[in-house]
């Protein structure tokens, strides 16, 4: 699996800054999107992650930089669970179905259209709930409605703010099954995560943030305690298990009495 | 039965029924939207800024009052969304002040020089009284607009309404629809004002949408219900308001206020939390006609 970047650009970021007001959350940001990419955004919460993701949207203008993108390109978004509005009164397939606004105006669905989201919603293993309320899925359901959602207009690229926070180990393990299968499919996709173990050290490359961009590469190359304290402030231990890496918090000596 | 047909034989009363209910159907439908985007403020203060354009506008061009009073409230609503777009904090106190002003002008210029159109307290809390046939023609012309708006952008309105960026990202023109959507709520405020009233327009774009939560958890069927709770608030509250006399307004919020509290006290706590945090503004909305 590659994903380092190598394939056609779709998107590139050169010396980008972001501000929220007089607030300034990324600075000199450059970050290049290849349509082979499959890549995680690795930083602590209110690192700029979202913000990172927002630029390549182009939903939020650099105040400094530049942005290119490809004319006509396709983008799907998923954002993170905790932004939405889970009290809205839609169904799983009222809310799937938002992403055809193109073409067809009338408001009820073709009988085309509803195939297609059964069978994205079957494609992804929640085919029973489509009559649902949005807010009677679990987190992972939730999570996977999203991604049929995104799916459903054949994205050239999927973005995703934090996919696998707030979802158990097993639907973890099936949401980063699914990535991988659809970049093999041809779809580039960029993440966020601050989860280490359970997220990125599976993916082939990672862009570490902390308001600025600490380090960019494989996670054998970037899951480092160097690269790690820079990026998250902390002290971590990286240890090798079956050749994957693996991160440990290093308490602080004096977190237990009589303790270090 | 002759009693309930009695008020028909009256002409005035057959424009004013259609009027009312057609102006319930129409605040019910677009209420659903304000409601969910959590802008049943701006409802309010529109409502109370056209007021003053509507008194104004009447005082140097009778003719021309109500396209002059539709042109301010425009001009208000696009003012407003830029107001809540672009400053960060206080969007509610500047949209207060400016609103408020206005409807304070509107009072004053109504104290002083009186009205060729409505009495004071018929724009205030809504009357049957002087609904002019070009005042149906208006509402009707509105009420296909915004049939045709909901219709015709479904998608793009419901996608923008709920998530706005990814909406956004997916190909809608997320600014475009909500300045449609505002310039669509300032022309049915328009159109609906003089039956509803000032002060109870914006309880009307509230109270039907709140209902029709409690009773759905779906998208298509909340703009239905909503609706038809609107138009049949609108045809009831009439009627009741020819035998009560009292303004037509508080008659038509008053029934709604009623329905609440049955599918309320049908729905229970499933109702509740349906539609609770709908939208903070909407509980002193609510509370307004009591006060
Ligand atoms: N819409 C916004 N308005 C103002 N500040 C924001 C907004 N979004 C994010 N921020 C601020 O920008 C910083 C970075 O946020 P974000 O990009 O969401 O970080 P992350 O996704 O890594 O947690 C945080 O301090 C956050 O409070
Ligand atoms: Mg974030």
């Amino acid at each position: 699996m590659t994903g380092t970047g190598v394939g056609p650009e779709l998107i590139r970021l050169d010396g980008a800054s972001a501000s929220y007001g007089h607030h300034r959350v990324l600075t000199d940001v450059s970050f290049h999107v290849h349509e082979d990419q499959f890549t995680g955004i690795v930083g602590p919460s209110g690192a700029g992650k979202t913000t990172l993701l927002r630029l390549l949207l182009g939903t939020l203008a650099p105040i400094a930089g530049d942005v290119s993108r490809r004319p006509d390109l396709r983008v799907s978004y998923v954002p993170q669970l905790e932004t939405v509005n889970w009290n809205f009164p839609v169904t799983v397939m009222e809310c799937v179905l938002m992403s055809r606004t193109r073409g067809r105006r009338l408001p009820w669905a073709s009988r085309q259209e509803k195939a297609d989201v059964h069978g994205v919603l079957d494609r992804l293993g929640i085919g029973g709930l489509a009559e649902r309320h949005i807010r009677q899925l679990s987190g992972g359901q939730q999570q996977r409605m999203f991604l049929a959602r995104a799916l459903l207009r054949q994205p050239q690229l999927l973005l995703m703010d934090e996919p696998t926070s707030g979802v158990d180990v097993s639907t973890r393990h099936d949401i980063l099954h699914l990535l991988g299968d659809l970049h093999e499919d041809g779809v580039a996709i960029v993440l966020t995560t601050h989860d280490l173990n359970g997220m990125a050290a599976h993916l082939p490359h990672l862009v570490c943030v902390n308001h600025r961009i600490v380090a960019d590469g494989t996670p054998a190359e970037v899951i480092t305690p160097a690269v790690l304290e820079q990026t998250f402030g902390a002290r971590m231990e990286v240890l090798e298990h079956l050749g994957m890496r693996v991160v440990v918090d290093e308490a602080p000596s004096n977190f237990m009495a009589g303790g270090g | 039965m002759e009693t309930l047909l009695e008020p028909l034989s009256y002409a005035f009363f057959q424009k004013g029924l259609v009027v009312a209910a057609l102006s319930g159907a129409l605040l019910g439908l677009i209420g659903v939207y304000i409601v969910l985007r959590g802008m049943s403020y701006i409802g309010h203060g529109l409502s109370h800024s056209i007021f003053g354009g509507f008194a104004a506008a009447q005082l140097f061009a009778a003719q021309f009052y109500a396209l002059a009073a539709g042109l301010w409230g425009i001009a208000s609503a696009l003012a407003i969304t830029v107001v809540v777009k672009k400053s960060r904090v206080g969007a509610d106190a500047a949209i207060g002040v400016i609103t408020i002003a206005s409807f304070a002008l509107g009072v004053a210029l109504f104290a002083k020089f009186g009205s060729s159109g409505p009495s004071f307290e018929n724009a205030l809390f809504g009357s049957i009284l002087g609904i002019s046939v070009g005042q149906i023609v208006g509402l009707v012309a509105v009420s296909v607009l915004t049939a045709a708006f909901v219709f015709l952008r479904y998608r793009a309105l419901l996608f923008s309404t709920f998530d706005p960026e990814v909406a956004a990202v997916s190909g809608v023109r997320v600014n475009r629809i909500e300045a449609a959507l505002m310039i669509v709520l300032s022309l049915a405020i328009l159109a609906t004002l003089t039956v509803i009233g000032v002060t109870l327009v914006a309880a009307m774009l509230v109270i039907p949408a709140v209902i029709a939560r409690m009773l759905t958890d779906s998208f298509g069927r909340m703009l239905a219900y909503s609706t038809a709770i609107g138009l049949a608030s609108g045809f009831v509250g009439m009627y009741l308001s020819y035998y009560a006399g009292v303004p037509s307004g508080t008659m038509i919020v008053l029934v709604g206020a009623t329905a609440f509290v049955i599918v309320l006290a049908i729905t229970g706590g499933r109702g509740l939390r349906r539609s609770a945090g709908l939208d903070s503004h909407s509980e002193d909305l609510l509370a307004e006609p009591a006060a």
